[in-house]
């Protein structure tokens, strides 16, 4: 059974004699594990082609999808995050945004951008989870309100795209008040009868859920998207029971009636325009 | 229970009781050591309680004795009818509410409320409310603009309840509605933070034209026990979590993110709960008649200033 156990320990292939592929050519989808070519994913809106299970993506992502041939104008674009209360933890809070900075080539964890979908304009604060977990702090309430603002003064219908695990704790207090700074402006933009869509996206939890992204005239919601107020893993620490198949997804929350609609991703510029048209 | 930092005191002061009955029963005179013994308390209560910890406030925020927000309505009101139920799902025993009047006043009084013993804390759920609580809540705030009546809610809570049910009746947008209606309340909205103030659950009914913490309690955006255990990944940080946070009331007044401190007692709320509540009825008095001096819009118009106003960034 020689031929069964190596005879020289290692490798010793030379690295220009390899034979590799080249890096991102192949997308191998998390849920069912099939491989798939890249281009064939991003023609597919980041969606796996066997399973439909919808990646994770960011603002440059949608924007992408969304706007009229990649055509808008970003607000807002060079405002980033403060330490007010000079926050340490294991690591200083301005550390981490420096880092956090280089590392995701984003300013913080919103962008908000206009321009057209379909041919109708559309103002869209768009939510990046690679910054701090898509936590919300001054800049993203700060954001958010202004392109909300935004819309209420060229009376253009406001699309809020979620994607975050809430708070963000390196701000506290003043993280807290952006949930009832963006719900004052959803007041606003309420009363002036301008269309707000909600879309929540994987996942969108604690304070983000408990202000806009909860405030739509339409909550809508992509497949299998993880959406409550509390985290599972509190919810399951409090109770101390597991917790029921599918709780917290989209469709659960739809059955529960807090959805509109869930909308597969790769429908989702049709969708929205043609419901924004309708309310012209 | 008495906290650590009670101790020193409540050994003196028992002291000082053991020697009044003494010289009661043996007829000695002990006017002197007896003065000497008061004033020893008095001046190490102003040692302690000017130079608490944060941690140590979050600590007095909780104490077991310390006035939940029926204890100060049945002692600022002359009258008061609790009113129940959301009209959907069921009463909410966690957010208790109704009319009442002070010195004549009608307000609708709303609050989160905790239970005194196991049975109660049950009841009352540790203050944690349900969405049906806040739309209660809610409910009962529509109620008061419909008759014209000011709000005034006491915050006293360790959040909103993480539970199967409350996720399914939709705790997220029940919170989130409250902040949104809040906002265009035509009537004065005075909010007073009682004990604790975590987070959604607290903020759920504290968008107010004036937002006032009383000294020893807490408001951020988690408790010190949950942050420690995700940004140390250990409960034992809880301290380091709450110096971190700046979440007393000075801390919250000195970033503006709150409107007004109010006095508690030498020693804490729990100390003189008759005191307490007559404070707190002047401050509602009190900042009632400033309210008044505006008409619907122009307080809606500075509530929602105030809050919009609230962020530090780098532009």
């Amino acid at each position: 059974m020689s031929w069964f156990t190596r005879k020289e320990k290692g490798i010793h292939t030379p690295t220009e004699l390899k034979k590799e592929t080249p890096d991102g050519l192949w997308y191998k989808c998390p849920s069912c594990k099939k491989v798939m070519h890249t281009r064939e994913h991003k023609t597919n809106a980041y969606t796996c082609i066997h399973c439909n299970y919808h990646e994770k993506i960011g603002s440059a992502e949608y924007y992408e999808l969304l706007f009229d041939k990649n055509q808008f104008t970003e607000l807002d674009a060079n405002m980033s995050s403060s330490d007010p209360l000079h926050f340490v933890d294991t690591k200083p809070y301005t550390g981490r945004i420096v880092a956090t900075q280089k590392k995701t080539n984003l300013k913080d964890a919103v962008r908000s951008a206009y321009g057209p979908v379909n041919g109708y304009d559309l103002v869209i604060s768009c939510m990046d989870f690679d910054f701090i977990g898509g936590s919300m702090g001054s800049v993203v309430g700060e954001k958010i309100a202004r392109a909300i603002d935004y819309s209420i003064t060229h009376k253009i219908p406001f699309l809020m795209i979620s994607r975050s695990g809430g708070a963000r704790m390196m701000e506290a207090g003043f993280s807290l008040m952006q949930m009832a700074k963006t719900s004052a402006k959803l007041a606003l933009l309420a009363e002036a009868k301008i269309p707000y869509i909600s879309l929540l996206t994987d996942p969108t939890t604690g304070g983000v859920t408990a202000s806009y992204a909860m405030l739509g005239d339409f909550n809508i919601a992509e497949p299998g998207a993880l959406i409550g107020f509390a985290g599972p893993r509190v919810i399951r620490e409090t109770i101390g029971k597991d917790l029921p198949k599918d709780f917290q997804s989209a469709e659960f929350v739809l059955e529960h009636g807090f959805l509109d609609f869930i909308v597969d991703r790769k429908e989702l510029k049709t969708k929205i325009a043609t419901l924004v048209g309708m309310l012209k | 229970m008495l906290l650590d930092f009670e101790k020193p005191i409540a050994d003196l002061e028992a002291k000082l009781a053991d020697m009044k009955q003494l010289a009661q029963d043996k007829h000695v005179d002990v006017h002197t050591a007896v003065k000497f013994l008061e004033e020893s308390i008095i001046k190490l209560k102003k040692e302690t309680y000017q130079n608490l910890t944060r941690w140590q406030r979050v600590q007095l925020s909780r104490h077991s004795e310390r006035p939940y927000t029926l204890d100060y309505v049945y002692n600022i009101t002359d009258q008061f009818i609790e009113l129940f139920g959301d009209r959907t799902v069921k009463d909410d025993k966690a957010m208790v509410g109704g009319f009442g009047a002070i010195d004549g006043q009608t307000f609708m009084i709303i609050g989160q409320q905790k239970g005194r013993n196991t049975k109660q804390r049950q009841q009352r759920n540790f203050g944690m409310a349900n969405p049906e609580g806040y739309r209660k809540a809610l409910r009962l705030m529509k109620m008061a603009e419909k008759f014209n009546k000011p709000i005034v809610t006491f915050i006293d809570t360790p959040g909103a309840y993480p539970g199967i049910e409350a996720e399914e009746r939709g705790q997220g947008e029940a919170i989130a509605r409250n902040l949104r209606e809040m906002f265009m309340l035509k009537v004065p909205v005075i909010c007073i933070i009682i004990g604790e103030g975590a987070s959604g659950g607290a903020l759920g009914i504290a968008i107010g034209d004036k937002v006032l913490m009383l000294e020893n309690t807490w408001y951020s955006v988690i408790s010190p026990e949950s942050c420690s255990s995700i940004l140390w990944r250990s409960w034992e940080y809880k301290e380091q979590a709450a110096e971190a946070l700046k979440l007393t009331a000075e801390d919250m007044m000195k970033f503006k993110l709150i409107d007004g401190i109010i006095e508690e007692p030498l020693g804490g709320a729990h100390t003189d709960i008759n005191r307490m509540s007559q404070t707190v009825k002047q401050e509602i008095i009190r900042n009632l008649d400033i309210l008044n001096q505006l008409t619907p819009q122009e307080r809606i118009n500075l509530r929602i200033e105030k809050f919009c106003s609230m962020g530090v960034y780098i532009e």
